[in-house]
This record gives C-alpha cells, structure tokens and sequence, in this order.
C-alpha cells in the first residue's frame, strides 16, 4: 500500500500557477527526493504534503487517508527545516520533547523517547544545551531528533542541508540515508543539488516549472532521462547536446558537427526527422581508433579536477562540447579528434522529449553494418 | 614614484589618528561626565538634606548643605501622619500615596504590556478581515496622549461612575501604541518557519503564544516594564482630575497639594522627606531590572 499519495495537486497563487498536476506514490520505508531548480515548486509541493499550504485543487492521502482538509499537527508527519527552526530558548531536550508534551505523553515515556533518540543521534551529551551554544551541524541533529523522536508516519525535509559547509553536508547526507534505512520511515525530501539527490533518493522526482518531469530511480533518471531538461539537469558536468538528423531509415543520425553516426537502434520517429543529440562528458572517448567518425575538436579551456581533466572545446559546426577525460591533458587551441559512442547516445525530438531507441542490435553490430 | 608620495602621507595621517595629547586620554571625556553628574545630584542632595532639618530652618530661607539632626523625627512624620500647610489642610500619610503610587504603576505597567502583547500578537501572526485597519487605528492613538483626549476620556469615566474609584485612576491609561508598535517590531522578526515548525509540534495559537511567544520576548518585556513603571508613576494630571478621595492620593499629586499656595507656610522639612521616599520605588525598579533592561535594549539576537 502506498504510504503517501499524491492525486493530481495543483497550486496557483492568485492567477499565477506554479503546480500543475503532479501525481506521486511513495511506498512504506520509500526516500523520494524532489529535484529541481529554484522556483519550480518543489517546496510549495513538500509544504502541501505537510498541510502548511492548501492545494488549489488535489489530494493527500497518508497512510491511506485522505489529509487533505486537516491541519499539519493531525497529519502524523514531522518535517526537518532549511533553518532548522529550533525553539532558541529551549534546551534540546524540551526542543526535542516539545511536541511529544503537547500530545500529552506521559513524562517518563517522553524522557525515554528523547533519550534514546539522543543516543542515535549523537546528542546524549548536549541535551541541556540551547541551540545557540551549538554548531551548525549539531543543530541540523537535534532537527532531525526532533522529527524522528515523534515516530511520524512521514518524515519530510525541506533542504535541510543547504546551511552547512561542504565537508559537514557530505557527511549529514550520508547519515541521513543511514537514519532512514534504519528507520524505514517514508520521506521525502526537496533539494537542489543533484549529487544529494542521486546519492539519497530510492527514487527522484525531478521537477520543472512547477510539473515532474520524470519520477524514477537515480540510475534510470541518468541513463535514461525523459526530456532534455531533466538530461541538462542530472549530471554534472552537463550532457553536450548537438544538432542533428536522422537518415539511414532512422539507423543513423546525420550531426550538423561532421559525420554521420550510426545508432544502436531505430527511434519510431519518421527519417528526415531534427534530433537533438545529447551525450554525457564522460560518454566522450579522444583519439580516433581508426574511425571514419572522428570529429576534430578546437580546445579553448582545460579545467584539472585532479582525478581527471575537464576539457571544454568548439566541433566544427561552431556548437561547445565537454569531454571529462582521464589521462588527456591538451594544450588550449590544440585540436583533438573526439569519438561519439553510438551506445552512449541520447535521441531527443524538437519537442524535447527522449525518442526511445528499439534495440534491434548491439551497438557494435550496426556500427560495423554502417562502416 | 608611489614610494615617496606613501612616506610622506604616513605621518600625516598618523597625526590625524593620535593628536598629541595635552591632558591624561579621557579627562575631557571625564570632567563632562562629572559635571553631568553633579547637575543631577545636586537638587537630590539639597532634598535629601532639607529633610533631615527642623521647620524652622528651612522657613527662614536658608538652604543648608550639611546634614541637621532631624531627620528620623521627618521621615517618621512624613510617613505615618503626611502634612500639609496650615491653611492646605492637606494630610495623608506618605505610606497610602506610596502604596497607591506603586499599585497604580504596576497595574499600568503590568497592563500594558499585557494588552500590547495580545494585540501586537493578534496584528502579526493571523489573517483576519481588517488586520491593517486595526494595526493603523492602533498607530494613530500614538497621535493622542492622554492629555490632549483627556476632556471625553473624564467624560467616560464620569458616564462610567468610576470617578474615584482606582479602577478609573488606571484603566484609561492601559491602551498602549508605543508597547504594541515595539512587540509587533519584535514579533516580525520571528521566522516563520519556527511558527510552521510549531505547527508541525502540534502547537495551538494560543499554546505557540505562551510557550515560545512570550519567553522569547521576556527582555522586551522587562525594558518596557522599566520605562511603563516609571510612565505610571509619574502621572500627574490623571489621577489629579479623577481622585479628589484622599484615600486614593497619589505620592507625585501629593507632593505638590502639600505646598501650600500664597502666604501659607509650607512644611518644607515633610515635603522634602515625602520627595526622598517618593523616589525610591523608580529607583529599585531601574536598579532591579536594570540588566534585564540593558539586555533587553541591546541584544538582537533572538
């Protein structure tokens, strides 16, 4: 049974609508991230869920009942804040124990909720301390404790990481994803950084303009993004996209760059059609191989990350491309012949959406048929 | 080229930062300080020894600066009997005006602030048909002090039949626009997430109110307390109008129906002793409260 569920919730402010239509479903234990840019809606979406905001139209149900009419507090749900919102002139205890209070738990059940919680959270030690006498990290602690010492139904969390220093975030991350599968308790949880998002997620939501552009597993979402939005938008450095048309009876695409590649299977689209061509930086193989498909790429920018190089350069058609490599480390305006893999390539329509390639061969099949 | 034009700036401009100095850092400073002090203590010490002095002394014109040997005999006087000028016939013991003194200021105070609170609260955090008009009605009053509405405000009292009764001496002057403009001041800068994350607790309006509202404006609430304290102590011309009930004096109206008027003789040694202990309630609130009051007046964070 789905723990949350989402049925077509739209929200306008005024006359301006920034959610149109989103349907979700989260099963019981599930982490669903909401990924998108700022403004897209993600977190009128999350504050829907918790009842702070009205849908203009739509339904939440949890647990199977429909929420949508109660306040936040008859939701059975606790949420984790950008700022974490901490009581400043309570101790982390009664921050902690507030709640529990004001549903009127007896007090010995409330120290020993909070006490355990404490424990696996780290904060046993800090637990007569205000938060100002805390550090950032330990603040973002005592609101996860917060949330989980309530044993909610739902655990959602509004960017909660986005206040911490880069080294701390990596760390929270990893000790939110262990809390949860320790936990099991549905969440979900709105960011806008994509690497929280891959590393978190059972699955993403990722969202443009106020609609989900895709709803799947990190994996799926990189390997097969839906649209071009969400192929810019996952993946860092960004997919290259590259005009081009389809030809050979859709078994190949002809780039404006140079050669026609052939494809690892036939999109449905009619031949002739205009594709966009996106393929992944690292997807990007230098050297020629012998290959009849070679393009010459200018160099104009090598940015070193260390492990490997970023390397930024101009195709003959005038459109950039950047190749992630290795052990390859040009000299600005030296030119390079680069190789597209036709197994790494994403078809995308005018209309921006994924054209579905039908995997009649392996890639290396038909790119000896076209050779 | 930069090199000699940076030389000879340097000691210009360390010239401008340390003028060389004349006198010790600060005496300047000091001496304004202490000056200020005396102008103030002056009239203070001149009271405090006027009232250690027999009648007599002061009635020739005299204004002593070293202490007489009267003064157990005044204060004593002063507080159990009060005195007035032959002719004022004024007498009520300093113990009933300082104890209706402090009633009435607390009230007021207490009241205010009380008031203040539960509007500023209701203005900032709910959405209600006509929340500005009633936030701009309130700032308006700030436009009328008591004494330019005094005329309808007696009007009422007198309508109400609360001409002397204390009710009257300090309900009218419970509203407060200046308390209610701070604690909205204060109350806007409460994130609203802490207010959603209430919510999410489980907390109602008025469970979010006494629970984080109030202690977080504890130091607010203490600044003001001084400043209304003193306020409602200080009234003159309310509770002159509406108290002719010498069980209801007040100590600042009384000081002054103490003197007497044209030749009678006033009995400055009473009166002086009356000031002295008519000072003394201001004085402990401030000294009291006085780190709540710094705290209150210069902390921001929340």
């Amino acid at each position: 049974m789905a723990m949350l569920e989402l049925r077509g919730i739209r929200k306008s402010f005024g006359a301006v609508p920034v959610l149109h239509g989103i349907d979700l479903e989260a099963a019981e234990g599930e982490f669903i991230v909401i990924v998108g840019a700022s403004g897209c809606g993600k977190s009128t979406l999350l504050r829907i869920v918790a009842g702070l905001e009205t849908a203009t139209e739509g339904r939440v149900l949890i647990g199977g009942a429909d929420v949508t009419a109660l306040e936040p507090k008859d939701r059975d749900i606790a949420m984790v804040f950008q700022n974490y919102a901490l009581y400043p002139h309570m101790s982390v205890f009664d921050n902690m124990a507030y709640g529990l209070r004001i549903r009127g738990l007896p007090r010995g059940e409330i120290v020993a909720r909070v006490r355990r919680t404490a424990e696996l959270l780290g904060l046993a030690e800090l637990l007569h301390r205000r938060p100002r006498e805390l550090s950032g990290g330990q603040r973002q602690r005592v609101a996860m404790g917060r949330a989980i010492v309530r044993e909610p139904k739902l655990f959602l969390f509004d960017e909660p990481l986005s206040n911490l220093d880069a080294k701390l975030r990596v760390q929270m991350r990893a000790e939110i994803k262990r809390l949860q599968r320790q936990l099991a308790v549905t969440s979900l949880y709105v960011t806008h950084d994509q690497v929280e998002a891959m590393t978190l997620g059972d699955r993403l939501v990722v969202m443009n303009q106020g609609r989900a552009e895709q709803v799947a597993t990190p994996m799926e979402v990189w390997r097969e993004p839906a649209n071009m939005y969400v192929a810019g938008f996952i993946g860092a450095p960004a997919m290259n996209f590259l005009h081009g048309r389809l030809c050979e009876e859709g078994r190949a695409v002809d780039l404006r760059a140079g050669p026609a590649l052939p494809l690892a299977g036939s999109p449905a689209a009619a031949t002739d059609a205009e594709v966009t061509v996106g393929i992944r930086p690292e997807h990007v193989r230098i050297g020629s191989d012998g290959a009849t498909t070679a393009i010459p790429l200018k160099v104009d920018l090598v940015e070193p990350l260390g492990a490997e190089n970023l390397i930024h350069g101009v195709l003959p058609s005038g459109e950039g491309l950047t190749v992630r490599a290795a052990e390859c480390a040009p000299l600005p305006g030296a030119t390079l012949p680069v190789v597209l893999p036709a197994e790494q390539l994403h078809l995308f329509g005018t209309d921006g959406r994924r054209l579905r390639l039908a995997h009649a061969r392996t890639g290396v099949a038909s790119a000896q048929l076209w050779a | 080229m930069r090199a000699p034009a940076a030389a000879a700036e340097a000691p210009i401009a360390r010239a401008a930062a340390e003028p060389r100095r004349l006198l010790p850092r600060g005496t300047l400073v000091h001496a304004f300080l202490i000056l200020g002090v005396l102008i103030f203590a002056l009239p203070i010490y001149i009271t405090l020894i006027g009232s250690t002095h027999d009648a007599s002394t002061i009635g020739r014109g005299e204004v002593p600066l070293l202490p007489g040997a009267h003064m157990l005999d005044n204060y004593a006087a002063a507080w159990w009997e009060g005195g007035g000028g032959a002719r004022t016939g004024f007498r009520v013991p300093v113990e009933t005006m300082l104890l209706n003194s402090l009633a009435m200021a607390v009230l007021i105070a207490v009241g205010k602030i009380a008031i203040s609170l539960t509007s500023a609260y209701a203005v900032v955090f709910f959405a209600f048909p006509g929340r500005m008009v009633f936030f701009w009605l309130i700032f308006i009053t700030l436009m009328l002090p008591v004494e330019v509405r005094i005329m309808p405000t007696f009007a009422v009292m007198v309508n109400l039949g609360m001409v002397n009764t204390f009710g009257g001496l300090v309900i009218p002057l419970i509203a407060s626009a200046t308390a209610t403009l701070l604690f909205r001041q204060f109350f806007l800068t409460i994130p609203d997430e802490l207010v959603e994350a209430a919510k999410m607790d489980g907390a109602g309006p008025l469970r979010f109110f006494k629970d984080v509202v109030v202690p977080l404006s504890m130091t607010n609430v203490a600044a003001l307390f001084v400043i209304l304290f003193i306020y409602g102590y200080n009234q003159y011309l309310w509770p002159l109008l509406m108290v002719s009930d010498r069980s209801l004096e007040t100590i600042v109206v009384g000081i002054t129906k103490m003197i007497g008027s044209g030749d009678a003789q006033s009995p400055w040694h009473v009166i002086m002793a009356t000031t002295m202990m008519a000072l003394l309630p201001p004085v402990a609130v401030v000294i009291f409260m006085q780190r709540w009051f710094v705290k209150g007046l210069v902390e921001s964070e929340k």
